[in-house]
């Protein structure tokens, strides 16, 4: 009996637990957790007050202030010798912004012969009403000698007033509206006159000095043309490439070399790639500067990587097993590749393709270098007219002064995010639901 | 040396066999070599597959058995380093020859894999696709035929008769491996091959694919890889033997398994090295 115990005693005593070092591991292991929710939480951060300054400086570009006035479109104004039937750029020429002024004049109860008070009412109105008018009255000229209620787009600085983003304690010769636009401002509040609205024109004005009727439409027709010439280019080209380069070009050093550079063009940096189209497309094949399909074109050659990586890895995931079975059952090897392959990878290559899309869509160095980054008014009516992008929009509205343009850039900025974030959901979502599990 | 050797044995063994049995050669392998690069995977290999038999190839693992099954279609011809040397002849043709097609071939010589491999599309695509891309039925009604009688033929046809819509994939392993091979009937292959049919299947359904095995060959030609000693004594006729490359020996499988000539393949069989 003592025998035993002494002997269990004896191998406690030559087998103590042995020191693994687990506290130390347990540690270690803390720590980096730490270290990672650390990381992660850092990254929050900025990315939330990234989207907080944006939004907060933003969300304000979605709205407009308008002044609804009764103009009468009055002929002694528009036409006063009455020529119209006979010349009709009367109707061009005319004096629209003195209907509006006449309008807010009655409006506001102001004497008409009081002239210094009308002086004051300079800038209180957009002149974008003198397009707004002169189309009311283009469009149906029966118009004129009537009275109409007109929403008349109030004037940047106004519409930054009502919308209280200028500091009123601020002495009245240093900011820009003055006491009496205040009090007029109120006025035509308190009656309803002056309301905000959505501001469709953010979607549909082309380039305009005045940030009320400035938008982004050019700039989103510009965009639209350019993932179009994107999409119908650098898919096919890139996924032609793909299968050929995975599927049926030898293994060697040619084709090693390929997919080195082809990995080292997906890094190279996009402004390059607009000195490239500025040197190829515009001074050496002569394509006319500014246009959206030459940006198309610039894109195409930066996307075209990314598509063929995505596209590569794709064709590559699919198993051997299923390439075995179709050539086992004698299909040849294209029949393999589009009736096996290529509908299993198809997930992975739009998922590609859209990210490249989205890159795309972004880039902003490339066209600055062959000319999109211009004064466009009009809608390019074709792909070979002059156009913006959204994100050269963003920089050329970055590099205004006036509140109201730092406003719009923050709407662009979130316009493009919304686009973005947009097609990568769609990437996800698309992958989502095609995955194949084998 | 030892190749001499075993090139004598074999054409010992064949001599006696052709000498006693009308059986036809279906296939024949001829000084078979294979290299991968600049490895040879594949020694000299004198084999020959008899019609309607099951012909059973035995040996180690890396002993080029499925190398020389792969020969058989050309399915080695999809590997860029691979080089077949000698010849393989197919009812007297020699399959290599520029005048042979390997699509052409691979619809007259089948192929089951190890891993059941059947594509991700509907049990009835899964054997109308063979036929479809050789134009072998061209109206649906046809088409419905060729599928059915394949997978009646397969021995799973009541098994997924209500269901060919669904995926191939959907299906229980062992009835993957008998949809793979009812879509190697659907295109009325001469020759099947099978590289370890039930290696990814449990003993039922393993049982299952070596009765079929046993049915087809009344209409095919059949060769069948296997590392399971009962799977090659159970299913063939003939038994061939690999090892390191080389044909060790070939002859039917009664005699094989009861008394081979050669040393190895009594150790192999019996279990002492492999």
């Amino acid at each position: 009996m003592t025998d035993i115990s002494m002997d269990t005693m004896a191998r406690a005593v030559a087998h103590p637990r042995r020191d693994i070092g687990l506290k130390g591991r347990y540690a270690a292991e803390r720590r980096f957790r730490i270290y990672g929710a650390v990381a992660i939480s850092v990254g929050l951060a900025f990315l939330a007050i990234m989207l907080i300054t944006i939004v907060s400086k933003g969300y304000t570009a979605f709205w407009q202030t308008t002044v609804t006035l009764p103009i009468n479109f009055d002929e002694k104004v528009i036409d006063p010798s009455n020529k119209r039937a006979t010349d009709p750029s009367v109707l061009i020429k005319a004096n629209y912004p003195k209907l509006a002024e006449n309008a807010l004049v009655a409006k506001l109860g102001i004497n008409p012969d009081d002239k210094p008070m009308i002086q004051k009412l300079k800038g209180f109105l957009s002149e974008g009403a003198r397009v707004q008018l002169r189309n009311i009255v283009a469009a149906d000229p029966s118009v004129i000698g009537t009275t109409r209620n007109v929403d008349i787009l109030a004037a940047a600085n106004l519409d930054s007033a009502f919308k209280g983003q200028i500091d009123l304690s601020v002495e009245e010769a240093r900011r820009k509206v003055s006491d009496q636009q205040i009090a007029w401002m109120d006025k035509l509040k308190a009656d309803g006159a002056m309301a905000e609205h959505f501001n469709t024109g953010l979607f549909t004005y082309g380039a305009s000095s005045r940030p009320e009727t400035s938008g982004m439409g050019v700039a989103i027709i510009g965009s639209f043309y350019m993932m179009v010439i994107v999409l119908l280019l650098a898919l096919p080209i890139g996924v032609a490439a793909s299968i050929y380069l995975e599927e049926f070009a030898k293994k060697n050093r040619l084709t090693d070399l390929i997919e080195v550079n082809i990995n080292n063009l997906a890094a190279v940096p996009s402004i390059v790639f607009g000195l490239l189209g500025l040197a190829v497309f515009i001074n050496f094949l002569g394509m006319p500067r500014s246009a959206a399909f030459v940006g198309g074109l610039v894109l195409t050659l930066m996307t075209l990587p990314t598509i063929i990586i995505a596209t590569r890895a794709a064709l590559a995931a699919v198993p051997p097993s299923i390439r075995s079975a179709a050539l086992g059952l004698g299909a040849s090897k294209m029949q393999m590749v589009f009736h096996h392959i290529l509908p299993l990878a198809a997930p992975g290559i739009l998922t590609g393709t859209i990210i490249g899309l989205a890159r795309a869509l972004g880039e902003t160095a490339p066209l600055l270098l062959i000319g999109m980054v211009a004064f466009v008014a009009d809608y390019p009516k074709t792909p070979f007219d002059p156009a913006t992008a959204l994100p050269v929009q963003i920089y050329m509205w970055a590099n205004e002064a006036e509140r109201a343009f730092v406003e719009r850039m923050s709407g662009a900025i979130i316009i493009l995010l919304v686009f973005l974030m947009a097609m990568n959901i769609t990437a996800i979502v698309l992958r989502r639901r095609f995955e194949r599990r084998w | 040396m030892n190749i001499m050797t075993e090139q004598s044995l074999e054409n010992a063994v064949g001599e006696k066999m052709s000498a006693k049995s009308n059986e036809v050669i279906k296939m024949r392998g001829d000084k078979v070599g294979v290299f991968y690069g600049e490895k040879q995977a594949l020694f000299d290999v004198n084999l020959d597959v008899r019609l309607n038999q099951v012909t059973a190839l035995i040996g180690p693992s890396g002993c080029g058995k499925s190398t020389f099954l792969r020969c058989l279609n050309r399915m080695n011809d999809t590997i860029d380093s691979a080089r077949v040397t000698g010849k393989i002849t197919l009812d007297e043709e020699d399959i290599y020859d520029k005048s042979i097609d390997v699509v052409e071939l691979r619809a007259r010589v089948g192929m089951v894999f190890q891993k059941p491999n059947p594509f991700p599309k509907s049990i009835y695509e899964n054997v109308a696709y063979g036929p479809r891309i050789h134009g072998l039925a061209k109206r649906k009604a046809d088409m419905d035929q060729v599928v059915e009688s394949s997978l009646k033929k397969a021995a799973i046809w009541n098994e997924v008769k209500d269901r060919l819509q669904e995926p191939g994939t959907g299906l229980s392993g062992g009835q993957q491996q008998r949809l793979c091979i009812a879509r190697a009937i659907a295109v009325s292959p001469e020759v099947i091959l099978m590289d370890e049919p039930c290696s990814a299947l449990d003993p039922i359904a393993t049982a299952r694919v070596e009765e079929l095995i046993d049915e087809l060959r009344q209409n095919y030609t059949i060769v069948i890889v296997t590392h399971s000693m009962q799977q090659a004594a159970r299913v063939s006729q003939r038994t061939a033997m690999f090892h390191l490359g080389y044909l060790v020996e070939e002859g039917a499988t009664d005699k094989m398994f009861t008394n081979p000539d050669d040393q190895r393949t009594q150790d192999y069989i019996t279990g002492r090295f492999g």
